[in-house]
């Protein structure tokens, strides 16, 4: 039994390693390609963008959205914005008929049906070549669009450009320690990007072309992650999906751990599924670096995160055991005796450096995401935070999300 | 989408993994080493003090006992056992960490008989406990009983408590075992005053014996005192 625990301990570490390895080497070999444009850019030509605000129950933060989609760098009379009120029970809809005035603004009020329902009705009604969405908690920044339109000006092939997603305002620890998660994130999809292997069109201000929803049919339910779904069947139909890291989107993230815990719970639930139900593309060279890298890494991740906490509970629960045997034979001393082994008993197997190793790359991998958003190189506590917080929830939020798809339970959005 | 993988990267990325892995492999082995070191160190640090107290025993054989420095403390055999035990079960070289046990009990038993004499001699303050314990499969109990053993000996650090691997390959432990008949399923056993406990025993038990003993050492102690003054 150990043995077999040994062996399964050494290859999650092995594959782990193997992944980190291979972003950086990805870095190294494209790192010059990472460019932040500080200045604004033009394109030769601009052509109409439609983005889609689907909104529900969100009368606070919907204001500052559309505000800021009226305000991006780009011809007005290219805009088209959609307000999309899914049936919210609270004054989402008078704050959307606010914006009614304005000739560039539509809004559509429906009986609630799911995101996905909003988003195409809002495809339903695009009239123009490209689509983008915002979801209604998120803010653009001005020259986000441009910086986005630029990549399908250079390139007829790309098909979907992600922006660079990261955290509005943190307030508290919760919400630092996401902002060091979402630097991360930004480096990842960028690297992702380079490969070619996104499997998330986010719903903050992902653009498209409107052809990707012509030829492969609108959004799905997607177990609640429908910009994952529409990821994973664009790239199961070759269509390059690219990530401009300097266009900057920043969303409302939960403030408190129920509201986080919630929120994984959909997006991993969402990935463990979305991946069933694309199984046929996993390890089929034709669906390239997506179903040989991508997918195996979430797959590694969640097996890995998932046995070290069982690890971690057996030697928590070893330890418990060995102190209660200790009290019960002794009673309570509180003995100095492990202390004089100091740094003798140091943990100095392999894997420990190795884990280091990983540790050391994936601080590496914020401090570069971070590097990507804000252009310089910062040390912050937020890494801890995230490290720790992550550590310890991560593994719930992953095994909860394993025992609903076992026992088919669906989450809910909130 | 085929020609988009690059199989080349792949493979140069398993390489490196493969290598990261080896260095971590010797890294390990290198701080292994060192900790291997450690303990040698250690040991030839206490074997020659012991060496040099048997040899100073037996050249003042007939004089005072203030002339006799015996600087081997309790708690230093005792932190290499926790040393060597802590090795055994994560050092992973048993080679190694074998030989060693085996020159610490050597060690122990030296250092039980001179602790022995010296007392006898000039009379100190000393009392032993000779304990034989085999792995956790075998002996349920000797894990709580080497609890009780360390709690006694940080509370009385007079007491010397000298452990013994049951099924160590080594004649001098196997004498003892002969000497104090010691069974393998009568485990942990314990000698005290050449009295013999096997089977688990509780903490307040082992004190009072140790406390006889502390008695019995001092009552010499004085009692030969008093007939050195006494014309």
């Amino acid at each position: 039994m150990t043995l077999i625990s040994d062996i399964l301990f050494n290859v999650l570490i092995f594959l782990s390693v193997y992944v980190q390895m291979f972003f950086f080497i990805t870095f190294l070999e494209n790192r010059k390609k990472i460019i932040i444009r500080n200045h604004p850019i033009k394109l030769t030509k601009y052509p109409k963008v439609t983005v889609i605000v689907p909104c529900w129950n969100e009368e606070k933060t919907i204001y500052k959205t559309v505000r800021s989609l009226l305000d991006l760098n780009y011809p007005k009379d290219k805009i088209n914005i959609f307000l999309i009120d899914d049936g919210s029970t609270d004054g989402t809809w008078d704050a959307v008929s606010k914006f009614s005035g304005y000739p560039n603004v539509k809004t559509f009020h429906k009986e609630n049906g799911g995101k996905y329902t909003a988003l195409n009705l809002g495809l339903e009604n695009v009239k123009t070549d490209f689509v983008g969405c915002l979801d209604a908690d998120s803010i653009v920044e001005a020259e986000s669009l441009v910086r986005i339109m630029s990549y399908f000006e250079r390139d007829k092939n790309t098909m979907a450009v992600a922006p660079s997603v990261t955290v509005l305002n943190p307030n508290n620890i919760i919400q630092e320690a996401q902002k060091a998660e979402y630097h991360m994130g930004v480096f990842t999809k960028k690297m992702l990007g380079f490969l070619g292997a996104i499997h998330v069109t986010p719903g903050p201000f992902t653009i498209f072309r409107k052809q990707v929803f012509d030829n492969l049919g609108p959004y799905r339910h997607g177990y609640s992650t429908e910009d994952m779904e529409i990821a994973y069947r664009m790239q199961k139909n070759d269509y390059k999906i690219e990530h401009c890291n300097d266009a900057y989107v920043y969303t409302k993230t939960p403030s408190s751990i129920r509201k986080l815990y919630r929120q994984r719970l959909r997006w991993i639930y969402g990935f463990i599924n979305n991946t069933i139900d694309y199984r046929g593309v996993l390890f089929r060279k034709k669906y390239g670096n997506f179903a040989l890298f991508t997918l195996p890494t979430g797959i590694i991740s969640i097996s890995a995160v998932s046995y070290l906490f069982g690890k971690m509970i057996y030697n928590l629960g070893h330890l418990i055991y060995s102190k209660i045997i200790s009290v019960g034979t002794v009673g309570w001393s509180f003995s100095t005796s492990t202390n004089n082994l100091s740094w003798f008993s140091m943990d100095a197997h392999p894997s420990m450096f190795l884990i280091i190793f990983v540790y050391s790359l994936v601080i590496f991998a914020i401090v570069l995401g971070r590097k990507m958003v804000e252009g310089r190189w910062v040390l912050s506590l937020n890494m801890l935070y995230y490290l720790l917080l992550f550590r310890i929830l991560a593994p719930l939020w992953l095994i909860n999300a394993i025992y609903n798809t076992v026992i088919s339970k669906k989450p809910a959005w909130r | 989408m085929n020609d988009k993988i690059d199989w080349k990267k792949y493979l140069i990325v398993f390489l490196f993994t493969v290598g990261l892995f080896f260095s971590a492999s010797y890294a390990s082995n290198y701080f292994g080493d060192k900790k291997i070191n450690q303990l040698k160190s250690i040991q030839e640090g206490i074997s020659i003090d012991i060496l040099s107290s048997e040899t100073q025993f037996s050249l003042l054989a007939d004089l005072s006992c203030k002339n006799i420095s015996y600087s081997v403390l309790s708690g230093e055999l005792g932190e290499l056992g926790n040393k060597l035990e802590w090795s055994e079960k994560n050092l992973g070289k048993a080679d190694t960490v074998s030989y060693l046990k085996k020159y610490y009990s050597l060690l122990q038993i030296k250092d039980y008989l001179l602790t022995k004499k010296i007392s006898e001699r000039c009379k100190t303050k000393a009392a032993f406990i000779l304990y034989f314990y085999t792995t956790k499969e075998n002996c349920s109990e000797c894990e709580r009983e080497g609890l009780v053993l360390s709690a006694l000996r940080e509370k009385y650090p007079e007491l010397r408590v000298y452990s013994f691997d049951y099924s160590i390959d080594l004649s001098a432990v196997r004498s003892m075992l002969q000497i104090y008949k010691i069974e393998d399923t009568k485990l942990p056993a314990l000698v005290i005053d050449d009295d013999v406990l096997t089977g688990f025993r509780e903490m307040e038990e082992l004190e009072s014996i140790i406390k006889k003993s502390f008695k019995l050492e001092e009552a010499k102690s004085v009692e030969e005192t008093e007939s050195k003054e006494l014309p």
